[in-house]
């Protein structure tokens, strides 16, 4: 088996004229937690989809474990798990039957079902629920049994769609560490896609940054807000802001200025340092500074920083026509 | 084209038989409705004398075959339609991410959907029996549940078609009206189908479940319009090509 888990080169899938994925490249190594970050109707799904042959590829190509996606679809199967955006149980079965099921439909031995049964249902400390009809199952819960299932015929490589939506903050940090766990200790490589940037923080080697099906930005989460540079200095002016701004890129050690929803926002090093020197030279400008906030730049601001938008933004200002795609997609 | 899975149409088939036997009313369900046609209708017109029926046959007696196979032809067309279901409730997924080539998974439904319709069939029968309906020998029952396999196959096949054509349960209602209801009028459950004006008749000869009727009158009644045997290959020349049509267009459809 090569290094990568996953490779994909200028990747692309339309849906008629709709294009969903738009000639993307990346890889993952094996042992990665790597995370698709971008809005809903991004593509990240579709890019799931692909990898794990669910739906074909329009042009591009792509690798998991090793396998082609296009041509050695069983092969693929084989080395994967997945966990759907929405879930993917059969509701009349208990626990252990829709494990038992996935055990058989995998090809295992009957010992080797039992024994993986109770161990990953262990993991997800679901034990005392195996005899329960999932019908009975809170979302968490649900969640956490595919989770489970996802890793019962041990696939080299998990892949999580959006593995919190919809889940209460501490479920959410409940799954996290299960995440992190099964990626430290069992050493799968981990693909997830979310849309919350703190996950994508907290749980992620690596991130790719997708949007309207292209990859904006990839790296780890340290360097993606290294490229924003130091701090995040917001202000809330009044007056014309022309020649502020002016001033402002005028001023070597400020990276970058950007106007965002009638906020000034600045990057630079020690900003705490820079802020009574922006604020002395307002006046001079014809501006009054009404606050000031200091950050460290978070995803957020990385995003924003590559699509002009915050990711909030990004979902709303949606056109009907992806709204209509997704909800397609969704099916 | 790979080899069958048998272990995966085992397991599928076996969920199932666990989802069968869970649903309750279900069962109650799918007996209720025809054995209220049967007792109505049976009742209802037991003194009528039907042109094209010999007066040796009573009404009722012609009817058990029909309301049989109306039965098995409304589970069937929804067991193969269900893996609309399947794709509502994201199961289906699962079913197409694993290892198991499409083929062993229309075959593990059709195996799973025959075996509910043909025990819906068998049950059907054995209560008429026990109400009075009287076989002629238990070879009869064993050729009116050949007659059953085929008609449940041949159905879920259609229903997968179906399935495969549409996104959603929404068009369930048009498939009901237009192709599950012709199917069971033309099929001659009801009566001779040599009261039918010569065109409706020749169309009939194109319903499956017209063969599969009259192929269980033949087994127990011993009275029909056709050769049994004919029934027989009329209706396995069908079963083969809806099974063919079925698996082929589920391969064709697209799982999300």
């Amino acid at each position: 088996m090569s290094m990568q888990a996953i490779k994909v080169e200028r990747l692309t899938k339309k849906f008629g004229n709709f294009t969903a994925v738009d000639g993307i490249s990346f890889s993952v190594e094996n042992g990665e937690l790597f995370g698709l970050l971008g809005p809903n109707g991004a593509g990240k799904t579709t890019t799931i989809n692909i990898l794990s042959t669910l739906l074909k590829t329009t042009s591009g190509h792509a690798e998991v474990a090793g396998f082609n996606v296009s041509r050695s679809m069983d092969d693929v199967r084989k080395s994967i798990g997945i966990v759907f955006q929405d879930p993917a149980l059969d509701n009349k079965l208990t626990g252990k039957e829709n494990l038992e099921f996935h055990g058989m439909m995998y090809g295992m031995r009957t010992d080797e079902i039992r024994d993986r049964v109770n161990d990953v249902l262990a993991l997800v400390e679901l034990t005392d629920k195996a005899n329960v009809v999932v019908e009975k199952y809170s979302g968490g819960m649900k969640r956490r049994l595919e989770i489970a299932r996802g890793l019962m015929h041990r696939p080299k490589v998990l892949f999580l769609d959006e593995p919190t939506l919809g889940l209460d903050t501490q479920t959410r940090r409940h799954i996290w560490e299960y995440i992190r766990k099964l990626n430290k200790e069992a050493g799968v490589t981990i693909i997830l896609t979310t849309h919350y940037m703190e996950e994508a923080d907290y749980l992620c080697g690596r991130i790719a940054i997708i949007d309207h099906g292209k990859i904006v930005a990839i790296g780890t989460p340290k360097k993606l807000k290294d490229v924003l540079g130091g701090d995040v200095v917001c202000l809330e002016t009044e007056g014309k802001p022309e020649k502020y701004m002016k001033y402002l890129k005028s001023l070597k050690w400020i990276k970058h200025t950007k106007i965002h929803d009638g906020e000034m926002c600045l990057t630079m090093e020690h900003g705490e340092k820079r802020i009574p020197e922006l604020v002395c030279n307002a006046p001079k400008a014809g501006i009054t500074i009404r606050s000031v906030s200091l950050r460290k730049p978070s995803l957020e601001d990385v995003f924003l920083h590559f699509t002009g938008k915050t990711i909030r933004e990004q979902e709303a200002g949606q056109s009907e026509a992806q709204q209509m795609m997704r909800m397609r997609m969704r099916r | 084209m790979k080899g069958i899975n048998f272990t995966a149409v085992y397991v599928l088939w076996l969920r199932e038989m666990k989802r069968f036997i869970r649903a309750k009313s279900r069962i109650v369900g799918m007996l209720a409705m025809p054995l209220m046609f049967l007792a109505f209708l049976g009742l209802g017109f037991s003194g009528i004398s039907i042109p094209g029926m010999p007066g040796s046959v009573s009404y009722i007696r012609f009817l058990v075959p029909g309301i049989i196979g109306m039965g098995m032809l409304f589970t069937s067309m929804f067991a193969g339609i269900s893996v609309l279901w399947d794709r509502e409730f994201g199961f289906l997924k699962e079913i197409m991410v694993a290892p198991v080539n499409r083929v062993s998974i229309v075959l593990g439904r059709i195996s799973g959907g025959a075996t509910t319709a043909v025990l819906q069939g068998f049950m059907l029968l054995l209560i008429s029996i026990v109400a009075g309906f009287a076989i002629p020998s238990a070879f009869s029952l064993l050729l009116a549940v050949v007659f059953m396999v085929l008609i449940a196959t041949t159905f879920i096949g259609l229903g997968l078609v179906f399935a495969s054509k549409m996104k959603d349960m929404q068009g369930f209602n048009l498939i009901m009206n237009f192709i599950i209801f012709p199917l069971f009028f033309l099929s001659g459950a009801l009566f001779p189908l040599d009261n039918l004006p010569a065109f409706i008749k020749a169309i009939s000869f194109a319903d499956p479940l017209t063969y599969g009727i009259d192929g269980m009158r033949a087994s127990l009644i011993g009275f029909s319009t056709f050769p049994m045997a004919f029934d027989f290959f009329a209706l396995f020349a069908f079963s083969l090509v809806m099974v063919f049509l079925g698996t082929y267009f589920f391969e064709k459809s697209e799982s999300v």
